[in-house]
C-alpha cells in the first residue's frame, strides 16, 4: 500500500488525499483504511463529546466512516476531507441523541437569551496550563461534562473547532452556517466553558487541583 | 480606543484566533495590562481550550481503531464506494 507524497503542508495534505480517493475510486478500495487513519482519533473524540459514552461514540464513528465511503464518489475536492468527514460523524452522533431524546432536555428554550451578556468567571490568577493534570480521571471528567452541558447549538462550534481543531471556515461549512455565526457562537461557548470550569479548576480551598499546588509547592492558577 | 471590561470579554474568542484588527488589538493589549481580571479571564479561556484540545482528555477505547477498521475492510472487501 504505497502512496506518493508525505505528509506536510495542509495543501500536501489535500493533494495527497485526493490522489488516494482518485486511486480507491479506480479500484484500490483498500486504501480507504490509510484515508482517514489521520482523522480516527479526533473524530471519535467529537462524537464522545456529544454523546458521553465511549461505546455510543465508537458505534457513531464506525457507521460514519463506513457511510462515508459509501458516499466517497459524491466527495467534492473543493472541500476538505477532514470537514466533510467532521460533518458525517456529527450528524451521526446527533441522530443518535435524538433517537435516544436526549435532546429533549437541550431545548432552544434553554439556550440562552442572544442578547444576553455574558459575565465570565472572575478569578484572580492562572498562569500555566496544568496538562500533567489531565492524567487525572476527574479533570477530564469535568471538561466532558461541560461541554456536554453546553446547549447544542454551541456545542456544535465548540466540537469542532476547539475539540476536533477545524478551522472557522471549515466549521462554518460543516455545520452549513456563515462564518460570523461560527464566530458568534464560539465566543459564546468559550466563555460558557471558562465560566463553568474555571471556578473548579483553581481551588483556594485545595480542591481538583490541591494535590499539585501541595506537591510541587508552586502556584498553578 | 478605550475599552471597558465587556469590550474586551466580547473580542476575547476573536482575539484567541488572532482575527481581531491591530488597532482592536493593540487596545486590548492596553486594557490587559491593566486589568488583572480580563487577563486572569483571557488566560483561563485559553488554557481551557489547550485542555480540550490535548489528546489526553479524551481516552480511546483499548482496540477502538482495530475494530474500526475489521469493520471497513468487511465493507470494502463486499462492496465498491458508491454502492
Amino acid at each position: 500500500m504505497r502512496v506518493s507524497g508525505n505528509p506536510g503542508s495542509a495543501e500536501d495534505d489535500a493533494c495527497r488525499e485526493a490522489e488516494i480517493i482518485a486511486r480507491i475510486l479506480a479500484g484500490e478500495r483498500e486504501l480507504f483504511h490509510l484515508l482517514i487513519q489521520p482523522y480516527e482519533k479526533k473524530l471519535y473524540f467529537a462524537a464522545f463529546s456529544l454523546l458521553r459514552n465511549a461505546e455510543d461514540a465508537e458505534d457513531a464513528v464506525q457507521e460514519a466512516v463506513l457511510k462515508a465511503y459509501k458516499a466517497l464518489p459524491s466527495f467534492r475536492s473543493e472541500s476538505k476531507l477532514s470537514t466533510w468527514l467532521a460533518s458525517i460523524v456529527l450528524n451521526e452522533a446527533k441522530g443518535r441523541l435524538r433517537h435516544a431524546r436526549i435532546l429533549a432536555f437541550d431545548s432552544i428554550d434553554q439556550s440562552p437569551d442572544p442578547d444576553e451578556d455574558f459575565t465570565p468567571a472572575v478569578i484572580a490568577d492562572w498562569r500555566q496550563v496544568p496538562l500533567e493534570a489531565l492524567e487525572r480521571k476527574e479533570l477530564r471528567e469535568l471538561i466532558q461534562e461541560a461541554i456536554a452541558t453546553l446547549p447544542e447549538i454551541y456545542r456544535d462550534v465548540f466540537v469542532l473547532r476547539d475539540v476536533q481543531e477545524l478551522s472557522i471556515t471549515q466549521t462554518a461549512d460543516a455545520l452549513e452556517i456563515s462564518e460570523g455565526l461560527v464566530k458568534v457562537r464560539l465566543l459564546r461557548a468559550r466563555l460558557m466553558m471558562q465560566k463553568c470550569l474555571a471556578p473548579k479548576l483553581r481551588s483556594e480551598r485545595g480542591g481538583l487541583f490541591g494535590f499539585l499546588r501541595k506537591g510541587v509547592g508552586a502556584s498553578w492558577f | 480606543m478605550v475599552l471597558n471590561c465587556k469590550h474586551v470579554w466580547r473580542e476575547i474568542s476573536n482575539y484567541i484566533e488572532g482575527t481581531v484588527d491591530p488597532d482592536l488589538r493593540a487596545a486590548i493589549e492596553t486594557h490587559l495590562a491593566h486589568c488583572r481580571h480580563c487577563a486572569a479571564v483571557l488566560d483561563s479561556t485559553r488554557n481551557i481550550l489547550v485542555l480540550v484540545a490535548d489528546d489526553r482528555t479524551f481516552e480511546l477505547p483499548v482496540g477502538y481503531s482495530d475494530r474500526l477498521h475489521t469493520k471497513l475492510a468487511e465493507m470494502i472487501e463486499s462492496s465498491p464506494p458508491g454502492t
